[in-house]
Formats: C-alpha cells, sequence, structure tokens
C-alpha cells in the first residue's frame, strides 16, 4: 500500500511542479524550450464521467518506460492526469534516452514495464519476434479504439502478422522545408508547389546572391548521425519513384541498391552534394556530416541560408524569441512534389505497446488510444506535438506549425508514408543506412557504392 | 631493505601537521638534493600544460552562464566583450525536473559511499591474501582476478538483471551497490596488492614470528601504512561511480526514487539531444562534489602512495 | 520493513546505506574473526576467509557473465544456432571493422603512453613546488567529469564554422588557426586525425591519474638515492631518465596497465563525439552497437571476446614483472 501512496503523491508533485515551470517559463519570458512555449495550460480540462469506462482502478499502478525525457516528459505525465485521478490509478513514468538499448536488456531479464513507447514499427517487429511472451495483443477496446481513430494506414504499423499489439501515440511530418517568410518576401520568392519549382528557386537564390548558399543541412546527431540524411533520400524516392515503390522498397521486396532508388539518392545529392547549393552557414559539403541537426537551420535566421528541410518537431530547435508563424519570422512549407497533384508525406511517431494484460494496463492503453487523450495531451503541450488521431481537436494545438501539420495528416489528398528506415530491421534503419549516408555526404562516396554497401547489411533472416 | 625508522610510519594527520609547520630539516635537504629540472624550460612546460589541461573546462563554466544564441553564434571567449550573463541553465538543471535535485543529489550519495567502501575492503583482504599469504595456485589465481578487468561491463548487465530480477532486488539500492563493488573489484585488488607488496617482507615475518595471525598482521601492520594508497584508490572508486551512468540505467532504471544524478543529466539533453546547452551547466554541478572529495583527501597523498619512504 | 528495498524519504535512504555497510562490516569481521580465533586454522581457511567473499563476487558478477559472452560470440544474432566461427570471420574480414581493429590499436598504444608520459613529466614538474596542490588539482580536473562530459567539452573545443560573412569561430582550436591565419579545419571529419584528436579526449582525462599515482612514486624515492646521483654530476633531464624513471618503474607499469585496460572499454567518446563516423570507431563501441542497437549479440559477444584477446599481452607482460619482484623478494 504503501508505495502506491508515495506514487500518488508523486504525481500530485509532478503537477504542481509542471505548473510551477510554466509559470516561470512566461514571467522570466524565455518562451524558448518546448514546455514553455506555448503557454499551455498545464491541467487539461477534463469531467470523470468520461472516464468511468475505464472503471474503478484504485490502488493500482502502471509502468511506463519510453524515449521521452524532460521538458517533454512533463508534458507526458501532466497528460495523464485525468485518467489517475478519475480511475485512481498511479502512472509511474521512466523517460531515458538510453531506451532502445535498454527495453530489450529489461525484456530479456524478465523486468519488462508495463506499457512502453516504440519509436519504430521495425523495433516493434522485432521485439515481437524475439520475445513473442513478452508483448501482448491488444485487447478489444484498445482494438475498437485504433479502428475508430486512426486510418487503418496507421493500424497496420502496429500490426505484426494481423494481430494488432501497438497503436500510435504521436505523429510527426517531415516534408518541410523551413524558410523565413520575411525573406522571401524581401527577395520576390514565392513557395514552390512543384519540385522543379523548388530547384528553379534554388538556383535564382544562387544568381541572386552567390554568397548565400541556398540549402543549410546537418545530420550530425549522436551516435544516431545521419538520420537527416535517411529522410532526404524517403521523401525524394517517394517523389520521383513513387509510394508503390517506396514500399516494395521498405519492404525490401526490390533490392536496397535498385536503380530508382540509386535514382533518388542522385536527386538528392543535385542538392546535398552542390557546392553552389549547401551549405549555409555551416561550411561545405562534408559539413552537413558533422553539423548538429538541430543547429543546422539556424542560418536561416542569421541570413546566411534559405531553405532548411526538417519535420515539423525541429520548431523547437529555433531561438527563443523567434515567431514560428506564416508571417513570422520562420515557417515551412511542404516539400512539394513532381506535380501539384503528386502530394506524398513523409511522417512518423511511436506507438505504444503493453507487456502486460492486466486491467489496468489495458485500461490506460485503451485511454492512450483515445481522442480524449489526444486531447488531453494537446492542451497541456506548448507546441510540438501532435497525432493521427482523428479525433484531435485541431483547436487545441497551439503553434501553427503544428496545425498546418494535422491538416495534411488529415487532408486525403496527400499520400502518407511513415519513415522507411523506422520500418526497417534495426541493423539497417538504424544502423548502416545511417551510416552510409553519412560516408556517402563526408568522405564523398558515390550514390552506387553507399546503396549497394546498405543493401549488403540487410540481414538476411 | 632498510628497516624503517618508527617515525616515518606517521599517520597522515602528522603528515599533515608537519606540511603546515613547514619543512623538516630532511626535506629541505631533499628538496635541494633533488636536483629537479628546475630550469626556465621546465617552468615553461608545467605552466603550458596546466593550461592545455584546464582552458577546455574553463570554456565549459563560460559557456554554462551562456545564453543558448550566443553559445552558438561566438565563442566563449568572446564573453568578456559581450558579456551576456545568464542562470538560466543552471535553474533549469537544478529546477527544471518535476523531482527536486536534492534527491537524485541523496541518491548519487547513497549509491556512491557503499559502492567504495565495500569493493575497497574487500579487495584489501583480497591483495592481502595474494601478497602475503602462500597458497597453491596463488598466482594463478591472480592473474586471473587481473584478467577480469578487461570483462566490459555491458556483457554483465542482462546476465546480473535477470538474477537480481529472480531475487525480486531490481531497482533498489542493493543491487546496485553490489554491481559497482562487482565491477570495482579487479583493478582495485590489482591496484593495492601493487602497494601491498611493496612493503617490506622483514615487516610482515617479523610480526609473524611474534605470533601474529594473518588477520593480525593486516589490521595492525598493513592498513596504517596502506592508508594513503587506500585514501588515492578511493577517491578514483568514487569518480567512477559518482560519474556512472550506465549501472544506475540498467539496474535501478530512471524511478526518481533511486536514481543518481547523472541520470538527470544525461536526460537535460533533450528527448532529440537538442539541449546540450544545458549540459554545461549540468557537467559543472555533478563536478562539484568530486572536487570537494579530490581536495580533502589530496593531503593523504601528497606524500606517497605508501605512508612514509618503505623502499630501498 | 518495505523501506529496506524502496526507502522513500532521505532519512530512509541514509539509514538504509548506514545499515548497508554496518551489515558489511558485521559479516567481514565476523569471519575475520572467526579465523583469528582459530588458533591453527588450515592455510585453505585463512585464505578462504580473505579472498572468498570476493571471488565468491568475482565469479557471480563477471567470470559466467564473460563465459557466457564467449559461448554467444559462437551463435547467431539472438543467441539461438550454432553458427560455428563466423562471427569472428565477419569481424576479421569486414572492411569496416579492419578499420574498427587499427583505431583501438592506435588507442591504445596512443593513450597509455601520453597520458603517462604528460602525468609524470608533470608530477616530477611541480614536484615540491610552492603551487603543488593548485597544479595538481588543476589537471586532475578532468578526472571528475564523467566521459561524456569531457566529450562534450571537447566537440566544444574542436567546433567548426565557415569563413562565410560574419560567421565566427565557435570552437577554440579553430579560433587559434583563424588568429594564427589559417584556415578552419574539420578536426573530428579529417581522416586520419580525427583520431588523434579523439585520442586527445581521453589522454586529457587519463593524466590526472597518471599524475596521481606517479607523483606519489617520485616522492617515495629514497632521498639517500637521489643524493648520490647529485654527487655524481647528475642534473636536470639525467636526473630524470636514470634516476626518477627506473625508481618508479613498478608504477610506470601499473599506471600503463590500468589506462590501457580503461581505454579498451572505453566507448562514450566516440559515441558521443562522431557516433563511430567517419573511420573512428573502436572495439568498444562497435560491440556495443552490435549487442545492443544492431542487436546482433552473437557479433558483438565475438567483439568483446576480441577485446579481451587485446589484453592478453597486457597481462603477460604483467605476469611477467610479478615474477621478477617475486623474485627479488
Amino acid at each position: 500500500m504503501k508505495r502506491i501512496q508515495r506514487g500518488r503523491g508523486l504525481t500530485l508533485a509532478a503537477s504542481v511542479a509542471g505548473l510551477g515551470l510554466v509559470l516561470t517559463a512566461c514571467s522570466g519570458g524565455d518562451g524558448g524550450n518546448a514546455s514553455g512555449g506555448g503557454g499551455g495550460d498545464a491541467e487539461p480540462t477534463f469531467d470523470c464521467a468520461d472516464y468511468e469506462q475505464y472503471g474503478d482502478l484504485e490502488g493500482t499502478t502502471v509502468t511506463v518506460y519510453t524515449s521521452i525525457v524532460d521538458p517533454e516528459a512533463e508534458e507526458q505525465r501532466a497528460s495523464y492526469a485525468p485518467f489517475e485521478e478519475c480511475t485512481g490509478a498511479t502512472i509511474e513514468y521512466e523517460g531515458s534516452r538510453e531506451f532502445e538499448a535498454q527495453l530489450p536488456v529489461r525484456l530479456e531479464a524478465g523486468n519488462a514495464p508495463d506499457i512502453a513507447y516504440i519509436p519504430q514499427p521495425g523495433f516493434l517487429r522485432s521485439l515481437v519476434e524475439d520475445f513473442p511472451d513478452a508483448v501482448q495483443p491488444a485487447g478489444e477496446a484498445v482494438v475498437e479504439n485504433a479502428n475508430e481513430f486512426y486510418t487503418e494506414q496507421w493500424v497496420e504499423y502496429g500490426t505484426v502478422d494481423g494481430t494488432l499489439y501497438a497503436t500510435p501515440l504521436g505523429a510527426n511530418v517531415k516534408s518541410f522545408v523551413w524558410y523565413s517568410p520575411s525573406a522571401f518576401e524581401e527577395n520576390g520568392y514565392e513557395i514552390p508547389t512543384t519540385w522543379q519549382e523548388l530547384l528553379d528557386l534554388t538556383d535564382q537564390m544562387v544568381e541572386d546572391n552567390p554568397d548565400v548558399k541556398p540549402w543549410c543541412a546537418g545530420i550530425e546527431s549522436g551516435d544516431a548521425t545521419g538520420w537527416p540524411a535517411t529522410d532526404w533520400l524517403e521523401d525524394v524516392v517517394l517523389r520521383t519513384a513513387g509510394p508503390d515503390v517506396y514500399d516494395q522498397w521498405v519492404n525490401h521486396e526490390i533490392p536496397f541498391d535498385d536503380p530508382q532508388i540509386v535514382a533518388a539518392l542522385e536527386e538528392v545529392g543535385g542538392i546535398l552534394k552542390n557546392e553552389d547549393y549547401v551549405n549555409g552557414g555551416l561550411g561545405d559539403v562534408a559539413s552537413i556530416a558533422s553539423a548538429p541537426w538541430n543547429e543546422s537551420g539556424n542560418g536561416i535566421p542569421d541570413g546566411t541560408c534559405h531553405l532548411h528541410r526538417a519535420a515539423n518537431f525541429y520548431q523547437a530547435n529555433w531561438d527563443e524569441g523567434l515567431e514560428v508563424a506564416e508571417d513570422g519570422d520562420v515557417y515551412a512549407f511542404y516539400l512539394p512534389g513532381a506535380s501539384e497533384d503528386d502530394k506524398p508525406l513523409l511522417g512518423g511517431g511511436e506507438f505504444v505497446t503493453a507487456f502486460s494484460d492486466r486491467e489496468e494496463v489495458q485500461a490506460f492503453h485503451a485511454y492512450l488510444s483515445s481522442p480524449q487523450w489526444a486531447n488531453a495531451k494537446a492542451e497541456v503541450t506548448g507546441q510540438g506535438w501532435i497525432s493521427a488521431n482523428n479525433g484531435l481537436d485541431r483547436d487545441l494545438l497551439q503553434s501553427s506549425i503544428d496545425q498546418l501539420s494535422f491538416d495534411l495528416l488529415t487532408d486525403e489528398s496527400y499520400t502518407f508514408r511513415f519513415d522507411g528506415s523506422d520500418q526497417m530491421p534495426g541493423a539497417v534503419g538504424t544502423g548502416s543506412f545511417w551510416r552510409e549516408m553519412v560516408s556517402w555526404i563526408s568522405p564523398g562516396q558515390d550514390s552506387e557504392t553507399t546503396l549497394s554497401n546498405i543493401e549488403a547489411s540487410w540481414p538476411s533472416s | 631493505m632498510t628497516a624503517i625508522p618508527p617515525t616515518t610510519l606517521t599517520d597522515p594527520t602528522e603528515v599533515d601537521t608537519r606540511k603546515v609547520r613547514g619543512l623538516t630539516r630532511a626535506e629541505q635537504r631533499a628538496i635541494a638534493a633533488k636536483g629537479r629540472l628546475s630550469s626556465p624550460w621546465a617552468s615553461g612546460i608545467a605552466i603550458v600544460l596546466a593550461i592545455l589541461w584546464t582552458v577546455p573546462t574553463f570554456g565549459l563554466l563560460v559557456t554554462s552562464v551562456r545564453p543558448r544564441s550566443e553559445i552558438r553564434s561566438s565563442g566563449w571567449w568572446t564573453f568578456l566583450q559581450n558579456p551576456a550573463l545568464t542562470f538560466e541553465n543552471y535553474s533549469e538543471v537544478l529546477f527544471g525536473s518535476s523531482t527536486s535535485f536534492a534527491t537524485f543529489f541523496v541518491n548519487s550519495v547513497v549509491i556512491t559511499l557503499p559502492a567504495v567502501v565495500i569493493p575497497i575492503s574487500l579487495a584489501l583482504l583480497a591483495a592481502y591474501a595474494f601478497a602475503w599469504i602462500p597458497f597453491r595456485g596463488r598466482e594463478l589465481l591472480f592473474v586471473a582476478v587481473f584478467a577480469l578487468q578487461v570483462v566490459p561491463i555491458q556483457v554483465t548487465l542482462l546476465p546480473l538483471l535477470r538474477q537480481y530480477v529472480s531475487w525480486g532486488l531490481e531497482g533498489s539500492f542493493w543491487v546496485v551497490w553490489l554491481s559497482h563493488s562487482i565491477f570495482a573489484l579487479p583493478l582495485a585488488i590489482y591496484l593495492l596488492h601493487n602497494f601491498m607488496k611493496d612493503i617490506p617482507a622483514s615487516l610482515v615475518e617479523a610480526a609473524r614470528v611474534d605470533g601474529a595471525g594473518h588477520v593480525t598482521v593486516f589490521f595492525r601492520v598493513l592498513l596504517p601504512l596502506l592508508t594513503p594508497a587506500i585514501a588515492s584508490f578511493g577517491i578514483f572508486q568514487f569518480l567512477w561511480v559518482w560519474n556512472d551512468l550506465l549501472v544506475a540505467l540498467v539496474f535501478v532504471g530512471g524511478t526518481t526514487d533511486v536514481a543518481p544524478l547523472t541520470v538527470r543529466i544525461a536526460e537535460l539533453a533533450g528527448t532529440r539531444g537538442s539541449q546540450w546547452h544545458l549540459l554545461s551547466a549540468g557537467a559543472f554541478v555533478a563536478m562539484v562534489v568530486p572536487l570537494v572529495v579530490f581536495l580533502a583527501l589530496q593531503r593523504y597523498f601528497v606524500r606517497g602512495l605508501l605512508a612514509g619512504s618503505v623502499k630501498g | 520493513m518495505d523501506w529496506l528495498l524502496q526507502p522513500d524519504t532521505t532519512a530512509e535512504k541514509l539509514t538504509l546505506m548506514v545499515i548497508a555497510i554496518l551489515l558489511f562490516v558485521v559479516v567481514m569481521g565476523a569471519i575475520l574473526l572467526g579465523i583469528d580465533r582459530l588458533k591453527r586454522a588450515p592455510t585453505w581457511v585463512v585464505v578462504l576467509g580473505f579472498l572468498g567473499p570476493t571471488l565468491l563476487f568475482l565469479a557471480f558478477g563477471l567470470l559466467y557473465p564473460g563465459l557466457r559472452t564467449v559461448w554467444n560470440s559462437f551463435r547467431d544474432g539472438r543467441g539461438r544456432t550454432f553458427v560455428g566461427a563466423d562471427n569472428y570471420v565477419t569481424a576479421f574480414t569486414d572492411d569496416r571493422f579492419q578499420t574498427v581493429l587499427r583505431n583501438t590499436a592506435l588507442w591504445v598504444v596512443l593513450v597509455p603512453l601520453l597520458a603517462t608520459l604528460f602525468g609524470l613529466v608533470y608530477a616530477v614538474l611541480v614536484d615540491r613546488t610552492r603551487f603543488e596542490y593548485l597544479a595538481k588539482t588543476l589537471i586532475f580536473l578532468p578526472m571528475s567529469i564523467s566521459l561524456v562530459g569531457a566529450s562534450i567539452i571537447w566537440k566544444f573545443v574542436y567546433e567548426y564554422k565557415p569563413v562565410q560573412g560574419n560567421i565566427q569561430q565557435t570552437g577554440l582550436l579553430n579560433q587559434v588557426l583563424v588568429w594564427l591565419g589559417m584556415q578552419p579545419q574539420q578536426f573530428l571529419q579529417d581522416q586520419p586525425w580525427n583520431n588523434l584528436f579523439l585520442i586527445a579526449v581521453m589522454v586529457w582525462i587519463q593524466a590526472g591519474f597518471a599524475m596521481t599515482v606517479l607523483s606519489a612514486a617520485v616522492k617515495a624515492i629514497p632521498d639517500d638515492i637521489v643524493e648520490a646521483a647529485r654527487l655524481d654530476g647528475l642534473h636536470g633531464l639525467g636526473m630524470f631518465r636514470y634516476i626518477t624513471v627506473p625508481s618508479i618503474r613498478p608504477a610506470l607499469v601499473v599506471v600503463v596497465t590500468t589506462i590501457a585496460m580503461a581505454t579498451l572499454k572505453v566507448f562514450d567518446i566516440v559515441r558521443t563525439m562522431t557516433g563511430g563516423n567517419f573511420d573512428t570507431s573502436v572495439v568498444a563501441y562497435e560491440f556495443y552497437v552490435q549487442s545492443f542497437t544492431a542487436r546482433q549479440q552473437g557479433l558483438g559477444a565475438a567483439l568483446a571476446v576480441i577485446l579481451f584477446v587485446l589484453v592478453i599481452p597486457i597481462i603477460a607482460y604483467n605476469v611477467r614483472q610479478l615474477k621478477l619482484a617475486e623474485e627479488i623478494r
């Protein structure tokens, strides 16, 4: 009993501290980090009548293990408050940057958390294969929620061999190009609506001012260095080869170094390996490999580059005081397709998996897959969070780029595809793909060698 | 092997008072006699080394009080020209979590002390056995223990965690203490054995002839001589445990009840590693205690790892 | 008695800590007291008393996992089927692993030598000077920073900004180059020098360890030896070369060995600074990646075993030293 009471106290302390954080953030006028950004309410509004379906869970505890750490973890904890308060359950949250390395260790040791947020469908698949007894198929209520509030495609990402194991939690949109609306206005640049227009605009920029490189990019990210480059390739494969080829490529039905993929990588190289186009404010082509991805867009407000391809979550990285809005200091446009009607959309997200079928765990899983939670989360999040849940109230999203992301996600004219590297086996998706893209950029390894090296590393089983 | 004059078998406090009183005649003579590299070249090299070793840390210290936008746009050495000062990084480190900073701090202390005391005590006993108790297979066993140093901690995590889970002890201080003790033992035994065997055999033998058992010899003769060595290894072990992230992460996880400071500091980088500027402040907060410990214990080994000059 | 496992308050935690230490002292005390009481205890009982708990710990926590790793190194990625020496073949033939092995050799040679050299020179230079305390503290400083913290510090030092418009250098080393009128360099990227810049970080950290131990050894050099050498006309470098270094030989062996062992195992520096890219990976990091990120446990285990094999020369050298010391005694 004692542990439970302590847990309750902790949660209360967490929400109080969360409140305090927002208050100091506002009064201090920093507004820079994701938690304080939009000045969202620390407590979501709710009515316990809506939570009766989850039953009385007084005295139970659910442990959650994720890769999300502070300050975002604070928002996660705050979003569980209604569930905890109305059902009486306690959620013990633990976030770690070593999550992906540690989760398999815990599972193997028999020390599984009740619930984990898996950032990649490929990782989920390997967990189900390696630990078939640990990963629990989703319960009835969860399956219902998944089918009701998510498109078939999103449900599919959490499904392994026909069984639903995981439901989507957060989502992100990667097909964005960040730019400075004021710089565009000054120079009379128009937002491109096709890939060719984007290339023309780039040439135009070089012509107008050879000192300012049009693009800036950085793919350094500690031991995950290289991932932003994989997103580049995926986005371009979707545009030059199309979503069907993309699916075959991701599922390894065609070789990784298929000629169409080589062509796509050459297209990427047309921008990233072109000394005239890169790397504004950061150096030469090779500097892309060592520029920290989260600082590589700073050339836009600094005036040393114009374009930076990055996901909606890049907004958390802009300096304090920059306004992220269509008429503000920085904003993003959709990375255009081959034609105006061709609108592929690359995105990602994380997935909730349960490792226990206890009543309270299943109830919490159901809560996390419901619009109730999505809206509670939106309420406590300042900026930088969206979900593919169709019950999410768009008005609760507090940043315009989040709203735009949500619009694109729910707009049926866009063809959504999930981040390919996240779906590939770990040895490729979080290994050779990253590594070889770094070699492709830095010592200038050619496209074919790069892709065939990755092909060679694809696990045989 | 000269016999040791009793006065040089001093305890550390006496060493210290002597230091305060000023140098004894013998020491002054020693300084005069040592004929050190006391040329301008020597001083120059020492100063260059000191600067090389200090400047990066100093840069980090300056960085830790600069705002994020300044950090990325200009070097810390421009700080004096443009002194934009902020303690926001520190306030985020100290107060930015839902759990009070003091909790992590207390956890670190609670984890570290037993994880220093236990392995050193065990290692001292083991080193004594390897150095002074003749038994069959002694050398082989010593080499085996020494070689265990190379087993990477990572390969032990899974088997250990599985065992702890089956004992129902995972996530408690007990397993962290146990794990740290295990990991420290090979190196501790190796280092302490080296100091231990430098002690003149005549001393040990004299005590043995007087009828003292091994336990008595260990406590009465060896321990007092080894105080400085124990203090210095104590510092290293303290640093390793204090700065450890891996063991804490695996065996206690990030649950705030038991997680040490390093877990909190590691989190500062943010989910996507975008908050590196906070780490500069975090690194300094974490450094304070080890530095205090070093300064407090420095006097113990300033005169040598064995109390008194026992060689010769 | 819940709090013995899950203490809540600071008081409970501190009490638990004291209890743990006391418990340890009481148990060990009882064992030793028991041995002491048995006046005619056979040697093996005494040895067991002194060594028993340690060996138990080591067998459980290091030996068994180590042997399991050897076993796993002959099995596939998930440890299910026997694959013979496949993992070793991969580790020795793959181009990438060749680079990794070469880098590791570079690390394990350079780090102990340089760290010991700097530590020793510094220890001798500041020995018994007025600023000894302060001077030693400065070199010791990096020891008190975690490896990740140190890596971050040096990442700042190596930072690169291009020559473009008003952009200023933010990395000290590049700023120095610019002040000297040279082009800024991408230190962590330019092969093969980038390995040396990573190695510098480890040298920077370990020199404090070398300095501390060697300084103590230098102080233990008997005065009469020094004085005799002086009378023979040895000064400065001659004294260093012919008296200081030979006198502290055992300590030098210990320091080099310890640093070499630590160097073989270190992976945080590579991980934080380059993520193993630009041909900078080392065996310890690759082992971590294969075991935990790529989930190729067999290959990871094989790399760990290779790490072990790399240490054999160091062990052999130490055994020789041990034998020599025994003979002298």
